[in-house]
């Protein structure tokens, strides 16, 4: 019997309650929002679920809403059942100005370089990280520079002159 | 003699048993710009400390200001030995997000496209493998064929390594004739070459003693590190996107996933070549596929959704409608369906992941690119502790590092 969303909301509903919330399929993914204290709970039960065995963290990225106060940086989590082959996606938001989500390195390894990622370009700060320094940008860099606050340069801008790169 | 005649060192002298030694990021052996500092004793790795990067270029944040077609030729620089493989991902990702059903003889086309690009991949990281061995002659042998393929690509999409192929809806022109010549000398000449290339090398006695037990990792490490594709497989666990997820009709193929034991340099070198021959023999079975169209049908290179497929040229100058959409598309004003996406394709090395999530503007509202590279690199410390500084560099070229991928 392969495992569906029903199935799984229906689990994670009687462990959670309503601390998961804002449940959605878009293109056929399960997604909910947890609260963020709960990250690694919830992880855990998949996990160690002997139904929903969610045993492979495929991606783990932030994603910054300016609008949204209060919790304006959401990580997001992407799971993958490999025996029954069923992907979910679950997001925890943190306030910008105290960004502490904890860290999945003790559960997934593959979660250290993808956290520093996240770390690197979000700031989010992943508690009991082993490693939380910078990965892809120079380590003395001060900012976060994929949050939104950061445009890219303005494309029509004129005042400036490069002989050398012309534009 | 006495104890006491000896020098006494003091406290933290720096007198210590081991060598550090930093291994790239220039030097030849590291294959692009990844520095390792080593701790060894004597020739034997105690510890390594990895560092990624040197080349970031800002993909996600370019993302979030251009429009969906001009994100592809930022797709082709992530694993630049497979470009086809990421534009293809993109283009399903992008007909993922606005519903778009591609028609069976694009799929196809794809599907060729795409096998070929594993297999340069492929062939690129195994003989890489042979040179890193002391084995020159087989990435001689193979090299050529790599070149036979980059001719194919260019004869559908006008370049080479960077090759920005296909458009959302399928390609931007049919196929021609000489492509399809040169992909029917390609599946009648490369099998022999990469036979001899097996023969070389399979049972060739001083490849097997550099390669068996060199870089070893465990099914549940290799899961647990998030490894994908050949080096996962090479561990033992039959995890394969075109199968598990089939996109761009790979569920219409015949085909078996190879499996390795140990997860060392062996098997994955193993793993890589069988892969080799199963991608012939899809590329095979598909273009038997799009010879048997026939008539108006054969001449479907494109799905049927003008606001993002460019129209033709002629119809540009003839036809009102056309000349909207080429305006539209060409400024990048058509808003995209609000959503969020994630969708994955078998990459050379991996899972490739994009996750896209719009907002309804024209360009998205943040891109994610799952790098399988990136994400099974962190092993690499752990896979070479306790081994030879020679079998450090032979590991790091059968990963097949990709320095583009690692750097987003």
């Amino acid at each position: 019997m392969s495992l569906t969303n029903d199935t799984i909301k229906q689990k994670l509903t009687e462990k959670f309650g309503d601390q998961l919330s804002d449940w959605q399929e878009p293109y056929g993914m399960l997604t909910f929002t947890a609260a963020k204290d709960l990250n690694i709970k919830v992880m855990q039960f998949l996990y160690d679920d002997a139904e929903l065995r969610f045993q492979f963290l495929t991606d783990l990225q932030a994603v910054h809403y300016p609008d949204r106060k209060g919790e304006e940086l959401a990580v997001v989590y992407h799971l993958h059942n490999l025996v029954d082959n069923v992907r979910i996606r679950f997001k925890v938001f943190a306030d910008i100005t105290k960004p502490d989500v904890f860290t999945a390195t003790a559960l997934y390894q593959s979660a250290n370089f993808m956290e520093r990622e996240t770390y690197d370009f979000f700031g989010v700060n992943f508690v009991g990280h082993p490693n939380l320094i910078r990965i892809l940008n120079v380590d003395e860099m001060d900012y976060f520079p994929m949050r939104k606050e950061f445009p890219l340069e303005d494309q029509t801008r004129i005042d400036k002159d490069d002989e050398m790169f012309g534009r | 003699m006495s104890d006491t005649s000896h020098i006494l060192l003091p406290e933290g002298s720096i007198e210590k048993q081991t060598t550090t030694l930093n291994l790239g990021p220039t030097h030849p052996a590291t294959h692009g710009v990844f520095q390792n500092i080593l701790e060894m004793d004597g020739e034997r790795i105690l510890k390594a400390t990895s560092t990624v990067g040197y080349i970031h270029r800002a993909f996600e944040k370019l993302a979030e200001r251009r429009p969906l077609y001009q994100i592809t030729p930022i797709t082709d620089r992530l694993n630049y030995c497979s470009s086809p493989i990421n534009n293809m991902g993109w283009h399903l990702t992008c007909e993922k997000l606005l519903g778009v059903q591609t028609p069976k003889r694009v799929d196809y086309l794809r599907i060729i496209i795409m096998e070929l690009s594993r297999i340069s991949d492929h062939l690129i990281c195994n003989s890489i493998v042979g040179v890193d061995s002391g084995a020159f002659s087989g990435f001689l042998y193979l090299m050529q064929y790599r070149e036979l393929i980059y001719e194919i690509y260019e004869e559908v999409c006008g370049s080479r390594l960077t090759t920005n192929i296909g458009r959302i809806g399928g390609f931007e022109r049919n196929f021609t004739n000489t492509a399809f010549e040169k992909l029917e000398k390609f599946l009648k000449e490369y099998p022999k070459t990469l036979k001899e290339f097996e023969n070389l090398f399979t049972r060739n006695r001083i490849f097997i003693d550099r390669t068996v037990g060199c870089g070893p990792i465990s099914a549940e490490r290799a899961l647990n590190y998030g490894f994908t594709g050949p080096n996962l497989r090479a561990a033992g666990v039959d995890y394969d996107v075109r199968v598990h997820t089939p996109y761009s009709s790979y569920q219409d193929f015949d085909f078996t996933i190879p499996v390795g034991k140990t997860g060392d340099c062996y098997d994955r070198f193993l793993v890589r070549n069988e892969e080799m021959w199963q991608s012939l023999s899809i590329i095979e079975q598909a273009y038997q596929k799009v010879q048997e169209f026939k008539g108006e049908e054969a001449e479907v290179f494109h799905a049927d959704v003008p606001a993002y497929y460019l129209p033709e040229k002629k119809d540009v100058y003839t036809k009102m409608e056309a000349l909207i959409y080429h305006f539209k598309i060409i400024m990048g004003e058509t808003d995209i369906p609000v959503g969020e996406v994630y969708n994955s394709v078998e990459g050379g090395n991996g899972e490739l992941g994009f996750y896209l999530i719009s907002d309804g503007g024209r360009t998205p509202y943040r891109l994610h690119f799952r790098r399988p590279c990136f994400i099974y690199y962190q092993a690499y410390p752990e896979i070479i502790k306790g081994g030879m500084m020679s079998d450090a560099i032979i590991t790091m070229s059968s990963l097949n590092l990709i320095a583009g991928e690692l750097d987003a």
